[in-house]
């Protein structure tokens, strides 16, 4: 069993005590433990069920490349899913509940899966598709969605706070261990600024857990030295729970500071997220050990050697009471040694290496522990955790030799550099035959904007895994970075350190050499999403031999670890399957982040009404007194309708448009844009912009215009007023303000920059409002200051004035077909101006309306709206606009275009008014049929609604939309789709349905 | 996260202060021009694995245009002008050819 040593421990504080809380067990810890080494301690070797056969799994690791302790943490607003074990450090009234399991961890339905494996191997869910469609509605999909995704989604807000942080270093330092902190002290005595950072809540990585002498001094004494020294100067920053998390173009970091994840109780955020520029970056990341493929090897107590060790060193936790350490490298050997020192039995060391180890294999033996040279792991014994081993040889098929009682296996496949960083702006790999690795080529390193390296592995990271080389390599390569940056390295001597003497690393990728299809089976590579080594065999039997395609099909590396344990050993298999070396697989994308970090950090601040702030206008409180009824426009609200009493949206849009036709309507138009155009090649300019003729409108009138993209479609159209000589005033959509500022800009800035024009979008400088109907003239006139009279402001005028004392711009323009100013105040009296229109209309009962008022009273008038007539495929010929297409103008944006041979078809459908016969409204979007199917098997279309509402001017349901041929069917009547599958019969009608002499506006 | 430089107004731009405006010096074609000539204006672009040449807009900013010359494999940046030109500076050619031997404008290999 697993549990907590008498003695040891050299991050806890045995004098204090943590409760904690896991799956509603109470249980204790103390301070400094991780919740993984807590739960060790209380014997919890059960902590989670894998993602597809739902195996019982167990802690294999002690830091960030644990792939099976995750867990969902935390309640209600501060729950959070996938929180992995090893790296969440234990505080009090911690609480956490294991994953993937139904109904209980000990006990999961789920399991019956593994009686299912055959079915389940690699390419699963591909295989699947092709499967008739009953299988899949009652079979596959209510068993994967059963299966689908680790944990549980948050159901409440998150509580917590984050916060982004932007810093600037000369040179920042990934990994806080020995190498970390000497490629620290290098740069930082150069004079360059550095900040080291460090993922876990310790410095010194894995040589305090290994133990040696530095100069003299004990690893943790040199851990403890350097600390004492960087903080001492000034150019140092030094900070503990923050990885890096990925590196980007042109020295771009982002570091993931977990700033109270172990003390939730204290204000302030809980994450920071550092975007950091630095000039170099030093990735002293370490390695990641291997774990070795040997049948049962995912059994809970079977574990990597390193973490062995470190939950004894660190903790002083025992994973058990024996442990049985098997590995292809002299490293284990220092875990059966620490077990040892601590009191513990190791029955054996199985060293599959014919030769064996080195100084530390006489250590050992010295040390009465049996080492067995050439020997391997036949099988696991063991269900939710470990009873025993078979052994063999490892040169042979498995034939057992030997059965040893164990509760605990500590094994080693070698180490692997964590080389996520360095490759992640596109760092280049070499397979290091030798050495069984890939290592960063510092010839092919990540280049910056000046095309040279900007980042340097170091240390392990680099692929040194010696103690006196990773610390020489750390300088080496410090001393490079800085002088990259121009400064010069300083003069720093690579302190002596203790040696042992290893013998090499052997490849064993497969234990033993010849298992066989039985063994292979019960052999994993990715704990976590249950792929075994027969998997990746039959993928490359399959016929797939890209490591990016394998991993796909079978989904290794795919889980939440993204394979820290597994890519190594998975393309192993994958070569020896194929018949190839390793460095012909090649290695799978390393993508940031590192480990996954929260979404919060994501976010930052960036949440709430600081995620995009909304643009208000000068009206807007009174529309939020006046029970406004708001939909989003752009990143304007504005209010859909006013909704009085218990009134639905539909009576009182029927209100707002009834009150307007017969009497007087007020609009808040304040949103729609205005931008100034102005210079002597204004004209010309406008000509480019808009379909029609600009430069000919006279000084004092308004002309409704067209803006096409140069691909001949349709982005924009407004009212265009000359303000003077040389000056126009260009009216967009709501929306389109800022876009097409930008659209005019870039044409200006890069195509005509001789012109002599410019553009000033003056939006918000301006309130404007919609007076609407056969009383708008009278209550203008009421305010007095202005003659807007039929003869001294004509339709599609504007004027400069006073009203009622505002200093106001009046356009005669329409947009609902009745007698209508729209008028325009300085922004700082939109609200005063309003008020007074409000209390000169009392007596005419003025009505302000909303956005669907607005609309349906445009679509009864026949008039397009962008976005709804139009959709970037539209065209202004396929909405009968050629009125508004210059034939006069040699070119204007998008004319060519629109003499391409498919924009000048006579097989485009064009705009027509729709009426059903029954008089109900068409659903929006709804699609006409044609006889006839396609290629596809699909009905056949003709034409398709654009705009479709209630009129209740009318009384019954009007529509537009384009239809093939349309103009020309006038009064035929076809059939639409409704949602529910019937189909309703509309009449075509000419598109205007109301006033289609403009009686009403000319008055 | 590239980092440009705006020559108008010297900022060193991180990218999210930037628009991409995808390949520069690219030639308008207009009404008289063959289908041929305008589909190669509106849709054919570029995509070398190398020295490209790409409009860039100071959105965030200055809001002025500009182009960079930069290669698209290293992320190293050759430079970046003013969009009022129909090619690169002899400079940033000069350049271009000294760390690229055998370059030449307009030579997309
Ligand atoms: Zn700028």
């Amino acid at each position: 069993m697993s549990m907590r040593l008498k003695t040891g421990g050299r991050l806890v504080n045995r004098a204090s005590q943590v409760e904690f809380n896991f799956n509603g067990k109470r249980l204790f810890g103390h301070e400094g433990d991780t919740l993984a080494s807590a739960l060790l301690a209380n014997d919890q070797m059960l902590v989670g069920r894998s993602f597809k056969y739902h195996r019982p799994r167990g802690i294999v690791a002690s830091g960030a490349e644990e792939p099976n302790a995750l867990m969902n943490m935390g309640e209600g607003a501060k729950f959070e899913p996938n929180q992995r074990a090893t790296t969440t450090e234990l505080f009090d009234g911690l609480s956490v509940g294991s994953q993937n399991h139904w109904p209980s961890l000990e006990y999961d339905i789920g399991a019956v899966n593994g009686l299912f494996a055959r079915f389940l191997s690699a390419g699963f869910y591909y295989k699947m598709f092709i499967h008739p469609r009953p299988f899949w509605k009652h079979i596959y999909e209510p068993f994967i969605r059963q299966s689908a995704g680790l944990g549980k989604a948050p159901t409440e807000k998150d509580a917590d706070t984050y916060e982004h942080l932007y810093a600037f270093y000369d040179v920042v330092v990934i990994g806080g261990g020995i190498a970390g902190l000497q490629a620290g002290r290098t740069v930082a005595a150069s004079g360059a600024s550095v900040l080291v950072m460090e993922q876990t809540a310790h410095w010194g990585g894995r040589a305090v857990v290994d133990g040696g002498e530095i100069g003299g001094q004990s690893t943790e004494d040199f851990v403890n030295d350097s600390l004492e020294k960087l903080a001492a100067m000034d150019n140092v920053t030094l900070k503990t729970r923050m990885m890096g998390a990925g590196v980007y173009d042109h020295g771009y970091v982002l570091g993931y500071e977990r700033v109270s994840d172990h003390a939730p109780k204290t204000t302030g955020p809980r994450h920071r997220l550092w975007r950091i520029r630095a000039g170099q970056i030093i990735t002293a990341t370490g390695a990641i050990e291997r774990p070795l493929s040997f049948a049962g090897n995912d059994i809970p107590g079977v574990m990597l050697a390193s973490a062995v060790r470190d939950y004894v060193v660190n903790w002083g936790v025992a994973v058990g009471d024996r442990t049985v350490v098997v590995t292809n490298n002299d490293d284990a050997y220092r875990t059966a040694i620490a077990l040892k020192q601590a009191g513990l039995d190791v029955p054996v060391i199985l060293d599959a290496r014919a030769n064996g180890a080195g100084s530390l294999g006489d250590t050992a033996r010295e040390m009465g522990i049996r080492v067995e040279n050439g020997k391997a792991i036949a099988k696991v014994k063991g269900g939710k955790r470990v009873t025993g081993v078979a052994i063999c040889a490892q040169a042979g098929s498995g034939g057992v030799l030997e059965e040893i009682a164990c509760d605990a296996v500590a094994m080693s496949g070698g180490w692997s550099p964590a080389v996520h960083l360095y490759s992640h702006c596109g760092g280049k790999l070499n397979w290091d035959d030798q050495a069984v690795m890939f290592r960063p080529d510092l010839n092919r390193r990540p280049t910056d904007q000046n095309g040279e390296g900007f980042v340097t592995p170091a240390g392990s990271a680099n692929g040194e895994l010696a103690l006196s080389a990773v610390l020489a390599d750390a300088i080496a390569r410090a001393k490079e970075a800085v002088k990259a940056l121009g400064h010069k390295a300083p003069s720093t001597r690579v302190p002596e350190a203790s040696e042992k003497g290893e013998n090499a690393v052997e490849p064993v990728w497969l234990m033993p050499q010849g298992a066989g299809d039985k063994l292979r089976m019960k052999t994993w590579l990715d704990f976590q999403n249950d792929v075994k080594v027969s998997d990746v065999q039959l993928a490359a039997l399959e016929g797939y031999e890209s490591v990016e395609h394998t991993k796909r099909y079978t989904t290794l590396g795919m889980a939440t670890d993204q394979g820290k344990l597994s890519n190594i050993n998975g393309l192993a298999t994958l070569a020896d399957a194929l018949n190839t070396d390793i460095p012909n697989v090649g290695t799978t994308t390393f993508r940031p982040p590192y480990t996954p970090i929260s979404m919060g950090a994501i976010a930052g601040a960036a949440r709430d009404e600081v995620f995009q702030p909304l643009r208000q206008t000068p009206m807007q409180g009174w529309h939020d007194e006046n029970g406004a009824d708001y939909e989003p426009v752009g990143h304007w609200r504005r209010a859909y309708c006013y909704r009085r009493g218990s009134e639905t949206r539909a009576q009182a849009v029927e209100r707002e448009i009834l009150q307007t036709r017969k009497s007087l309507g007020l609009l808040d138009a304040s949103t729609l844009g205005k931008l100034v155009v102005k210079g002597p090649d204004t004209g010309k300019f406008l000509d480019m912009m808009y379909t029609n003729m600009m430069s000919n409108l006279a000084v004092g009138k308004c002309r409704y215009g067209l803006m096409c993209s140069e691909n001949g479609f349709l982005i924009d159209d407004g009212v265009v007023a000359r303000i003077d000589e040389d000056t126009w005033l260009c009216h967009t959509t709501t929306g389109g303000a800022d876009r097409i500022h930008a659209h005019m800009e870039e044409w200006l800035q890069t195509e005509w920059w001789d012109w002599k024009v410019y553009v000033a979008n003056m939006t918000e400088q301006f309130a404007q409002v919609a007076v609407v109907g056969p009383n708008a003239r009278k209550v203008l006139e009421k305010l007095g200051g202005m003659d807007v009279s039929k003869d001294a402001l004509k339709f599609m005028q504007w004027a400069d004035g006073t009203l009622g004392g505002f200093k106001a711009r009046v356009y005669r323009i329409s947009f609902s077909g009745e007698l209508s100013y729209e008028i325009a105040v300085p922004a700082n009296e939109g609200r005063a101006f309003w008020d007074a229109l409000l209390e000169a209309g009392a007596e005419f009962d003025v009505m302000p309306y909303g956005t669907e008022a607005l609309h349906v009273m445009r679509a009864e008038k026949g008039f397009i709206m962008i976005g709804d007539e139009t959709d970037g495929t539209v065209i202004p010929q396929d909405l009968n606009m050629q009125w508004a297409i210059s034939k006069k103008k040699e070119d204007f944006l998008g004319k060519r275009a629109q003499q391409r041979s498919h924009m000048v078809s006579p097989d485009r459908w064009k705009l027509v008014g729709l009426e059903t016969l029954d008089g109900s409204v068409l659903p929006d979007g709804s699609y006409a049929f044609a006889p006839g199917t396609n290629a596809n098997g699909q009905r056949k279309t003709q034409g398709r609604v654009t705009s479709t509402y209630y009129s209740p001017t009318l009384g019954r349901g009007i529509a537009m939309g384009l239809v093939h041929h349309g103009p020309d069917r006038m009064g035929e009547v076809i059939e639409f789709n409704k949602v529910d599958g019937s189909l309703v019969k509309a009449k075509i009608v000419d598109q205007v349905f109301y006033d289609a002499e403009g009686a009403k506006q000319n008055v | 996260m590239l980092l440009l430089e705006c020559p108008y107004c010297g900022a060193k731009c991180e990218e999210t202060e930037l628009s991409p405006g995808g390949e520069a010096h690219i030639k308008r074609y207009g009404p008289g021009s063959s289908d041929q000539d305008f589909e190669a204006y509106l849709f054919m672009r570029e995509n070398p694995k190398g020295v490209h040449f790409e409009r860039w807009r100071h959105v965030y900013g200055c809001g002025k245009w500009f182009h960079a010359a930069r290669c698209t494999q290293s992320l190293e940046v050759f430079g970046t002008y003013a969009a009022q030109t129909f090619e690169p500076p002899q400079e940033i050619k000069d350049k271009i050819s000294a760390k690229r031997p055998g370059w030449s404008w307009r030579d997309f290999s």
